[in-house]
């Protein structure tokens, strides 16, 4: 995953409260290797009626790398693909107040930024994209969301963000600790039997 | 740490490996639960040549794709593909699968604690996000997204940062035909789908004191649904006993080192939470929602809202869930017609819950069709043994297979467009169980009542005179 500390695109006003994670890929979709990708699926039921036909959806008029959204987007299941449904129709930058927490560890984990913004500043933003998709400009280093010279500040946690900017892989990251990581291990097994199953007597083996 | 701590805190503590200094810590996983949806994981550590850390710390299950009917040929390749997959993933990586033909076979969650895979006092990850179904037992235990799922696989340790510490003590005394589902979904109606986002839950007070194992896991596992990644309850004799003599519980001295452990696992009398929250039981009424997110939840009693009477900033959102949901502002709840009922799923599918339905259906014939899974097949063969299974077909539902079914309809379980289902499941949001299906979520035993009457109904006339269990 490559890193990124600045970005520009088009936005898109996505109004409504409690995006879940459903609506963003439903559940038909999940059997799909992530090869096929995934864009075609976002949103998959609010863009496309029973017969597949495109319905006046934002995203079937536009190709945003930004998206603002009502509060507690990408609630509910834990499903990354929504994150990859999300990354794979080209977005990088979801705005909303708040985010479903399992959702913004996934989106972290695929570059994907999910910002934090106050209530008073979303209703800015969000005016000011009522009418059109705009272009904004996302500043992941000062944490700042700029347009027609007003500069609004957002939030996210730290070490997100400083994931987001080196484009750390976690697991790279924690193979440097497999020695501390197996000295834990050893010691909670020694003295934390009960934590293993069955005792850790065998009784557990296949 | 010094000072007062929370259970939460103890259970941290007890996990943390390496605390980095950007506030992250590295955690140790003590189970770590897959399904089917775990294909992407697999398939990126196999990528970077990794195996599995540590194959006897980890359970796989078939559920979210296991047919309820037919098991004998699944007619659809995708979700055969996806079963298929499990299988060779889980055997190549040399970890214990419960599969399709397995008598033990059920919802990861049911059968996590029923093996006695989950424990006290542990850290427990899956990739479905009602893992907090296992902090009933006094357990870490969180939802985590595919990424992170690779990771556990490749080193038994997750990144987290730790959340902040909420309570929400339930006080009072619950009425007849009131259980853990109305006190989650009356929680989550006050505090909003995102009230508990950013916290850990714990659950406490007198009322959660007395509920069985079975109610306190209702409760956790809801605990995402008004946006917390976590619920936790302290363990007890409650605990202590459904535990025991299950089939990886520690047994013998291990079990007398494990009854020392767990009884240090409570909060310190002044400890300090960041939130505290109560609410009195007596005042809760049997909840339906009515909405589209679980927030949007009234007793039965209740009328429909009307957008009109709302409001401005929730205007828009309550019409778009009427709309959706086909309700008339203003109108009661109960006498809304359903087209057919659903008992199953991870919230509401155990012994316990069925005991519930089957206390309301006994006798009575069900005015519309409907599924009852069972949670697992160990609850299915109780329930046999009960005579349930009978109750339930004499009222003339279908008893199936277990398995995730309609509450997420990925194995073709699914309600049809703009059917209306009574539903014991975890989210009514718009396409969960099934494109244009209408979901109102409910209690095992206010589902049987819509059974019974064919519309929301409020459960507590129809157990009048008789013993609910």
């Amino acid at each position: 995953m490559s890193g990124w500390s600045a970005h520009k695109g088009p936005a898109v006003l996505l109004a409504a409260e409690n995006i879940d994670t459903d609506q963003l890929i439903p559940a038909r979709f999940m059997s799909t290797p992530r090869s096929a990708g995934y864009g075609d699926y976002l949103l998959y039921d609010a863009r496309y009626d029973e017969d597949g036909r495109a319905v006046g959806h934002a995203l079937n008029r536009h190709t945003p790398s930004i998206l603002v959204a009502g509060r507690n987007f990408g609630s509910g299941s834990s499903r990354e693909a929504a994150v990859y449904a999300l990354a794979d129709f080209g977005v990088k930058v979801v705005i909303a107040p708040s985010f479903g927490d399992i959702f913004a560890s996934n989106a972290v984990n695929n570059g994907l930024l999910p910002a934090r913004l106050g209530a008073a500043d979303h209703a800015l933003l969000a005016d000011h994209l009522s009418e059109d998709a705009r272009d904004l400009h996302v500043d992941l280093a000062s944490k700042e969301i700029s347009f027609n010279g007003k500069t609004l500040p957002f939030e996210l946690d730290p070490a997100w963000q400083t994931k987001l900017i080196n484009g750390w892989d976690d697991i790279d990251v924690t193979q440097q600790h497999m020695d501390t990581i197996s000295g834990f291990a050893n010691a909670r097994r020694a003295h934390a039997r009960w934590a293993w199953p069955g005792g850790g007597d065998g009784r557990q083996s296949r | 740490m010094s000072g007062p701590r929370t259970l939460f805190d103890r259970l941290w503590d007890a996990h943390d490996v390496h605390a980095r200094g950007d506030g992250a810590s590295l955690l140790w996983v003590d189970r770590h639960l897959v399904h089917e949806g775990s294909h992407h994981a697999f398939r990126k550590i196999e990528e970077r040549g990794l195996r599995v850390a540590y194959p006897e710390l980890t359970f796989g299950v078939v559920d979210h794709y296991a047919p309820t009917k037919n098991r004998a040929y699944i007619a659809d390749p995708a979700i055969r593909q996806m079963i298929n997959t499990l299988t060779d993933n889980t055997a190549r990586h040399g970890v214990r699968l419960y599969g399709l033909d397995d008598p033990r076979q059920g919802i990861v969650h049911v059968i996590g604690p029923e093996q006695g895979i989950t424990l006290p006092g542990l850290l427990v990850v899956c990739g479905d996000s009602h893992t907090s179904t296992h902090g009933a037992f006094g357990t870490i235990a969180f939802g985590i997204g595919a990424t992170e799922v690779a990771h556990v696989l490749a080193t038994q340790t997750i990144w987290q940062k730790r959340p902040k510490a909420m309570r929400i003590t339930i006080n009072g005394n619950l009425s007849a035909g009131v259980g853990a589902k109305d006190i989650a979904l009356g929680w989550i109606a006050k505090l909003g789908a995102d009230g508990a986002r950013g916290h850990a839950i714990e659950y406490a007070g007198p009322v959660v004191r007395g509920l069985s194992m079975e109610g306190r896991m209702t409760l956790c596992n809801l605990s995402i649904e008004g946006g917390g990644r976590f619920g936790l309850i302290a363990p007890d004799e409650t605990t202590y006993d459904y535990v025991q003599g299950r089939t990886f519980a520690p047994t013998g001295a291990t079990w007398d080192a494990a009854l020392e452990a767990w009884s240090q696992l409570g909060t310190d009398a002044d400890a300090e939470f960041d939130r505290d929250e109560s609410l009195n039981a007596s005042e809760i009424a049997p909840i339906v929602t009515w909405g589209t997110s679980p927030e949007d939840a009234l007793p039965i009693t209740a009328s429909v809202p009307d957008p009109d009477r709302v409001p401005d900033a929730k205007r828009e959102k309550v019409r778009d869930a009427l709309d959706y949901m086909a309700l008339v502002p203003g109108r009661p709840l109960e006498g809304t017609a359903i087209d057919q009922v659903f008992i199953g799923s991870c919230t509401n599918a155990r012994i316990e819950d069925l005991r519930m339905a089957a206390a309301v259906l006994a006798g009575r014939t069900a005015k519309v069709p409907g599924i009852v899974s069972p949670g697992s097949a160990l609850v299915k063969a109780q329930a046999e043994q009960e005579g349930l299974d009978r109750v339930f077909m004499n009222a003339g539902l279908e008893w199936v297979a277990s398995g995730c079914s309609m509450c997420v309809g990925m194995n073709g379980d699914l309600v049809a467009p703009g059917k209306r289902c009574a539903s014991t499941t975890n989210r009514n949001f718009k396409g969960r169980q099934g494109r244009g299906a209408r979901t109102h979520l409910m209690s095992p035993a206010m589902v049987a009542a819509a059974a019974v009457t064919g519309t929301l109904a409020d459960v507590r006339p129809l157990l009048e005179g008789r013993d609910a269990a």
